[in-house]
């Protein structure tokens, strides 16, 4: 479980992060999104007990990252945006190097490095020196040095920025068993299928503040505007659009297509069929069009540029 | 089981975050201690320097030797007593060059590891600040000490098993490895504060001057003390004061290690807005927030003496208390130090009689009084006195104003010492004291006292402030309180000594 409330942080005048808060509850991943500086890193480095909030409070699995530091740390596995690797380092002894600062018995620190190396498809590369390793197996080598301990709760920054296809899908599928396995997740990334395909919430963080935050239909109604219908016919629609006007939103229509905003598809897509087979026009298709998160999340950065623009005027007159 | 599950995190959980425990401490500090080890043993650029210096320059230092010794052998028994003066200096310098290393391998283990973004997973571990900190100082400092040992031993094996079958006093060995020893640390240490200050190598190695320098002048003067057989006792107080600087210096270098400090800089980059602004907040007592609150509601601040003296300069002088402490019992040691060696060197009080004194006295205050500029005069000398005092405290973690504040009650002490043993009368001299004394002395605690708090400050910073920031403020501080309290108190003081004090002495001697 993770909770923040008003997390504040200031690098002397400036305010990398302001007034977060969040509540991430076990077995759930949240994406956290936004460009560079935005305040992601500052955020995780928090809720990792590395740097101290300047105001509010944040507690992570059961522990607040001030007080409880050590016990915060002990909980969290981190992927950092650098991954940090020791080169001259092997990566079997590489693992046994913070098996042992967990102080976990050799056997154990043993058997679960060559576990977690094996699933992340590094069997091959035991005792081959970090230095050789390729860029994405440097990636999954951080990402079982930060499983190692078996912590409750994972701060995953950018997982799988520098992977193939195929490795990537192998640390998604990773994620998924891990959030069945009750564990709580927090992940930044840029790729927005991932956060997509991953994220049970989504927060957007600009400029140090979370301008968006929710799962991703509430997000996709409240920025880009409730789904939208695709109705395809055989014959032209001749002012079926004006036609349909008291029932729906057309917001879009061609000779024998229209695109209509269905905020509830389940009554109102029924009703606007039956409309159209009334009028004895034929239906090709009728489908709902996909919101992406990339619509979504371009959509936020818009709204917030719009505001910051405005805010500016404001302060320049 | 699971591969990515497993048993452990409840283990990991109970072993953490207990409270604090030194063996615990030392035990997660060895752990990083050993992996750095090894690294550095596998860096062939910290390997060969060291091979070299600890086989093939004994080797050097013992050829030079015999090559020494066989010319002043020529020089008949003076020479003799030349060589055992000059053979204990190279087992010291056999010993310094490889711990010269130690310098390398702190900045490689501290920016290096900044530098390639390697700290941060370890900064995410929950280990404590001062077990990496404690960690990377001993793999620091162990490969050279290893090396310098080594080397030391190597030499001196070769002198003994040589041809020379020259022995040395187990006191001189000893006195050899513990130089070596503290040289190590105060240089490890003095890294470890450098390298805070920086985000790379090359600004590290840069500043490493700043301890290099230092150190070689300083082993140019052991090494005047080492070739002097009757001096070289004073090495065991050198060893002694670098082991004081050892202290300060990891006292400053603990507080620095902290997560937030290495994290925070992330460009070495002076930033004098945020300085200035610092500065001043400290200097005036109001902060920016509140400036801009008092003129958004239309009310802005304006100057008021009693408002900053009550906001900012008594805050400021309750800040001081501590230290004030610490410098009143240095003086007060002082004091009585003096009395204590009055008793070993005696003055020639007794020839003087104190109708001479008082027509001394009486001559120099009666031109005092009808010139104004004595009064300017006492006020610039104890300004002057304090000024050093700080600007040395302040680059000597607050030792040198300690000492300098402390001196002129050492004399006193010394001089009341003899007066008492001579049999004068010290009411007089007690007298010529108490009158601007009651203004000057506190004057100086407190001006002391800013001074050894300017210095020592970098040594501990208040929580939740950067070295910067609080050194910054105790800056400001010490500003303040020289302008506001110990500059009107010296000039009192000053009035007095010139005015008064004269008087009061006069009648005391009449009495």
């Amino acid at each position: 479980m993770i909770e923040t409330e008003g997390l504040t942080k200031f690098f002397g005048d400036f305010e990398a992060v302001h007034n977060v808060n969040l509540s991430v509850p076990p077995g759930t991943v949240l994406a956290i999104l936004g460009p560079n500086g935005a305040g992601k890193t500052t955020t995780i480095r928090m809720l990792t007990s590395i740097l101290a909030p300047t105001s509010g409070w944040a507690k992570v699995a059961g522990y607040d990252v001030v007080k409880d530091a050590a016990r915060v740390r002990a909980s969290v596995g981190v992927l950092t945006e650098q991954h940090g690797l020791y080169e001259r380092m092997r990566g079997l002894e590489y693992l046994d190097f913070f098996g042992r600062i967990y102080h976990l018995p050799p056997n154990v620190r043993q058997a679960r490095a060559e576990q977690l190396m094996t699933r992340f498809g590094l069997g091959e590369a035991f005792d081959k020196r970090v230095g050789e390793y390729s860029k994405g197996m440097k990636q999954k080598l951080a990402l079982v040095r930060s499983l190692l301990h078996d912590p409750p709760v994972l701060l995953l920054d950018e997982p799988t920025s520098a992977m193939d296809p195929q490795s990537a899908k192998l640390v998604r599928d990773a994620i998924i068993e891990l959030r069945q396995d009750k564990r709580t997740i927090i992940l930044t990334t840029h790729n927005l299928t991932e956060a997509e395909a991953l994220a049970d919430n989504i927060g957007v963080i600009r400029r140090g503040r979370i301008v968006a935050y929710g799962d991703m239909a509430s997000l996709a109604t409240r920025f880009v505007g409730p789904p939208l219908m695709e109705l395809k016919t055989s014959q032209p629609l001749n002012g079926l659009a004006k036609d349909l006007g008291p029932l729906v939103k057309v917001v879009e229509n061609g000779e024998n297509w229209l695109r209509y905003e269905a905020s509830n598809p389940t009554e109102i897509n029924p009703r606007v069929l039956r409309h159209v087979l009334g009028l004895g026009i034929d239906v090709i298709t009728l489908s709902q069009l996909t919101q992406t998160l990339e619509d979504v999340y371009l959509q936020i950065v818009e709204e917030d540029e719009g505001q910051e623009k405005k805010s500016h005027e404001r302060a320049v007159q | 089981m699971n591969a990515l599950s497993s048993d452990t995190s409840d283990h990991v959980q109970t072993y953490f975050g207990n409270g604090f425990n030194w063996l615990h401490t030392l035990r997660n500090a060895w752990i990083i201690t050993r992996r750095e080890v090894r690294d550095s043993f596998r860096d062939w650029r910290i390997v060969v320097p060291i091979f070299l210096l600890t086989l093939f320059f004994p080797t050097l230092a013992n050829f030079t030797s015999r090559v020494f010794i066989n010319y002043f052998d020529k020089q008949g028994a003076d020479g003799k007593e030349f060589i055992e003066a000059f053979l204990p200096l190279m087992p010291m310098l056999v010993g310094f060059f490889p711990v010269s290393i130690s310098l390398v391998i702190a900045l490689e283990t501290f920016v290096g590891e900044k530098e390639r973004r390697s700290l941060e997973p370890l900064l995410a571990t929950p280990l404590s600040n001062t077990e990496l900190y404690l960690g990377k100082v001993f793999a620091a400092m162990i490969p050279p000490l290893v090396a310098a040992y080594l080397g030391v031993g190597i030499y001196i094996g070769q002198m003994i098993l040589g041809s020379q079958q020259w022995r040395p006093d187990f006191s001189l060995v000893v006195l050899i490895a513990v130089l070596t020893t503290v040289q190590a640390l105060v240089m490890v240490t003095g890294a470890v504060v450098v390298s805070s200050q920086t985000t790379s190598t090359r600004a590290a190695n840069l500043l490493a001057s700043a301890i290099i320098l230092p150190m070689s002048i300083l082993v140019m003067g052991e090494s005047i003390l080492m070739i002097q057989p009757h001096q070289r006792y004073v090495l065991w107080y050198v060893a002694g004061g670098l082991l004081i600087v050892t202290t300060l210096l990891v006292r400053t270098g603990a507080g620095i290690f902290n997560r937030e400090e290495l994290l925070g800089r992330s460009i070495d980059e002076i930033n004098l807005r945020w300085a200035w602004r610092i500065f001043w907040e400290q200097l005036t007592g109001i902060t920016r927030e509140e400036r801009r609150a008092a003129k958004a509601a239309g009310r802005p601040i304006r100057p008021n003496p009693i408002r900053y003296y009550r906001r900012a300069v008594f805050p400021s002088i309750r800040n001081l208390r501590g230290a004030s402490v610490c410098l009143l019992v240095a003086m007060i040691l002082s004091f009585a130090g003096g009395w204590a060696l009055s008793g070993k060197w005696q003055l020639p009080l007794e020839n003087k009689d104190n109708n001479q004194i008082l027509d001394d006295m009486r001559d120099i205050w009666e031109t005092a009084q009808k010139d104004p500029q004595w009064v300017m005069l006492a006020v610039t000398q104890n300004m002057r006195v304090l000024f050093v005092a700080t600007l040395l405290g302040a680059f000597s973690f607050g030792v040198a104003s300690i000492l300098l504040v402390i001196l002129p009650f050492g004399i006193l002490g010394y001089l009341m010492g003899n007066v008492t043993a001579a049999g004068i009368s010290p009411v007089p001299f007690i007298v010529a004291i108490i009158p601007h004394g009651i203004f000057e002395i506190p004057a100086i605690i407190i001006a002391g006292a800013a001074a050894l708090r300017l210095g020592s400050v970098t040594t501990k910073p208040p929580q939740n402030m950067t070295v910067g920031e609080a050194w910054l403020r105790a800056f400001a501080d010490v500003v303040k309180i020289g302008f506001a309290v110990v500059l009107p108190l010296l000039i009192i003081a000053g009035i007095f000594e010139v005015h008064v004090t004269p008087k009061a002495v006069e009648w005391a001697l009449t009495l």
